[in-house]
């Protein structure tokens, strides 16, 4: 069966080539950096938490201690790019758009694909195998169009992975630091918090607090499936469901997108804040100087869902 | 109280602007240990959640092809296309992407959209050159602006369509939490509360975008 760990290999070939390119420029430290990444997603699945737990410890040291180079210059001028823009059209689009054409395909097909009764690839796993899958087709077809040598892909890839840098690893080292927080039993603290200095004696007090509260521990985690538990055990079960009688449904599901308005504020949600002012050469907080309006609205906007609907 | 201190390095790291990749670990690594946790166990427990959430670093399979494709003149393309249509304009082309992800991601395709895929190759060129068709070349500003508004747009389109599907990450886990405190609730119960939300953050966000627009209008051509 076809499972995660198909894409987890196909990850861990492309950063050892991004690591291929870097030693090959004498990038000493990127190559570094990238290879110990690399080994974390080929062997990660078989060797001890302990050995991978040493080698995200270790790129952190080659990190401070080597400072990555940055990006490369693109190997094609704006010129070239205009002309062969020009040459190639509306095609270029095919590759590109091929990745979330083959990813649908994916998602709805891959299930019915069996092999003596078994289904081929693992059913949980399906959409992120397809994107996995989907990035190979359109690489294949953009090379039979633009028929580069075989090393230019990885090349590319380098440059635009050197210009994410260490961004691109932040997303895993934020999952790991919240379940270090739970592990270290920050829930009940933060819930404590809430509970001993907002007075939550109305059900509009109560849901501000756990709104709010929602939004402020997913600023602090960078994820709402973090706050979610916590808050809810906290404040929206006892209080809002049980004591103030309000609908459990309604309660949780706009706790949760309470959490999301948090989520659009917070360097902690690297890959939705972090990532793209790097892929886009931006200042390091442009992201979320843009959405904090509409969070902040949105966030008022599920208080006044949450207490006019669920206490009818 | 001494887990709060984990917290306390992050703030005190972004503030100090120090590399946030090496704070976080840092951070990760004083929570476990102030815990009363051996450093074998800390650092395992490190490892073990890196490598359990190794697949959110799939998006970055695309680069390949998308590089390829830049160095081909991709965003070139865009520009291109975007400057052929005339009644194109930055806060209606965003609006227009938004409210696609809103609804693929209400369909349960979160993966169609995303910053290296759809908005550094496609989205956020065809954005600029938008806004160029209106005012000539821009200012670093205004270019900088833009951008963030094409990543932000990603975002919130993704954050409220995605609830309305019910085999989301989100609603599973409200549904297992659920049932550990023995109540019981549909899936789609839930997705259908995740609308009205989803209605005003298209509708608020919908409105600033347009608000961009005659912001982009006041600025000058060759400010």
């Amino acid at each position: 069966m076809i499972t995660l760990e198909f894409v987890n290999i196909l990850m861990g070939l492309m950063f050892g080539g991004v690591a291929v390119v870097n030693l090959r420029d004498r990038k000493w430290t990127n190559a570094v950096f990238w290879g110990l990444w690399a080994e974390t997603f080929i062997f990660g699945s078989h060797q001890p938490s302990f050995v991978s737990g040493l080698l995200l410890v270790a790129m952190v040291v080659v990190l401070v201690v080597g400072k990555l180079a940055g990006a490369p210059p693109e190997r094609t001028s704006r010129e070239e790019q205009e002309a062969s823009a020009r040459r190639w059209g509306n095609w270029l689009f095919v590759p590109a758009l091929a990745i979330p054409v083959v990813t649908l395909i994916g998602t709805f097909t891959f299930k019915y694909l069996s092999v003596g009764g078994k289904p081929l690839i693992d059913p949980k796993q399906i959409t992120l195998i397809s994107l996995g899958f989907a990035t190979v087709v359109a690489l294949l077809i953009a090379c039979i169009m633009l028929r580069p040598r075989a090393s230019v892909p990885m090349i590319e890839a380098r440059r635009l992975m050197d210009a994410v840098s260490w961004a691109a690893v932040l997303p895993q080292a934020l999952a790991a630091l919240g379940a270090m927080l739970v592990l270290a039993g920050i829930g009940p603290i933060v819930a404590g918090l809430f509970q001993r200095w907002i007075p939550l004696n109305t059900p509009l007090s109560a849901t501000i607090a756990y709104a709010v509260g929602m939004a402020v521990f997913t600023v602090i985690m960078g994820n709402a499936f973090a706050a979610f538990p916590v808050m809810t055990a906290g404040i929206g079960l006892p209080l809002l469901v049980h004591q103030f009688g309000g609908n459990v449904i309604v309660v949780c599901a706009l706790g949760m997108l309470s959490g999301y308005c948090g989520t659009l504020c917070t360097p902690m949600a690297a890959n939705f804040n972090i990532v793209p002012t790097a892929l886009l050469e931006l200042p390091e907080n442009a992201v979320i100087r843009v959405q904090m309006p509409t969070a902040a609205i949105l966030l008022v906007a599920n208080i006044a869902i949450l207490y006019l609907f669920a206490f009818r | 109280m001494l887990p709060l201190l984990g917290i306390a390095i992050v703030i005190a790291g972004f503030a100090l602007r120090i590399n946030p990749l090496a704070v976080v670990v840092a951070a990760a690594l004083a929570t476990g240990l102030l815990a009363h946790h051996g450093i074998v166990e800390v650092i395992s427990a490190l490892g073990k959640s890196f490598v359990d959430s190794r697949s959110v670093a799939v998006v970055w399979l695309a680069l390949p092809v998308i590089g390829l494709l830049e160095s081909a003149g991709l965003k070139e393309r865009a520009r291109m296309v975007i400057s052929n249509i005339k009644a194109a304009t930055v806060g209606r082309l965003l609006l227009v992407y938004l409210a696609l992800r809103q609804l693929t991601s209400a369909l349960g395709l979160v993966s169609l959209g995303g910053h290296p895929q759809m908005v550094r190759p496609l989205i956020a060129p065809m954005a600029e050159a938008a806004a160029e068709n209106r005012v000539g070349p821009l200012s670093e500003k205004l270019r900088r602006l833009i951008r963030a508004h094409a990543a932000a747009a990603d975002n919130m389109g993704l954050f409220f369509g995605e609830d309305i599907f019910i085999a989301i990450g989100s609603i599973l886990l409200i549904r297992s939490f659920l049932d550990s405190n023995a109540i019981h609730v549909e899936p789609k119960d839930l997705a259908v509360w995740s609308i009205p939300t989803a209605l005003v953050a298209l509708v608020v966000h919908g409105i600033r975008l347009l608000l961009l627009d005659r912001r982009i209008a006041k600025e000058k051509p060759d400010a």
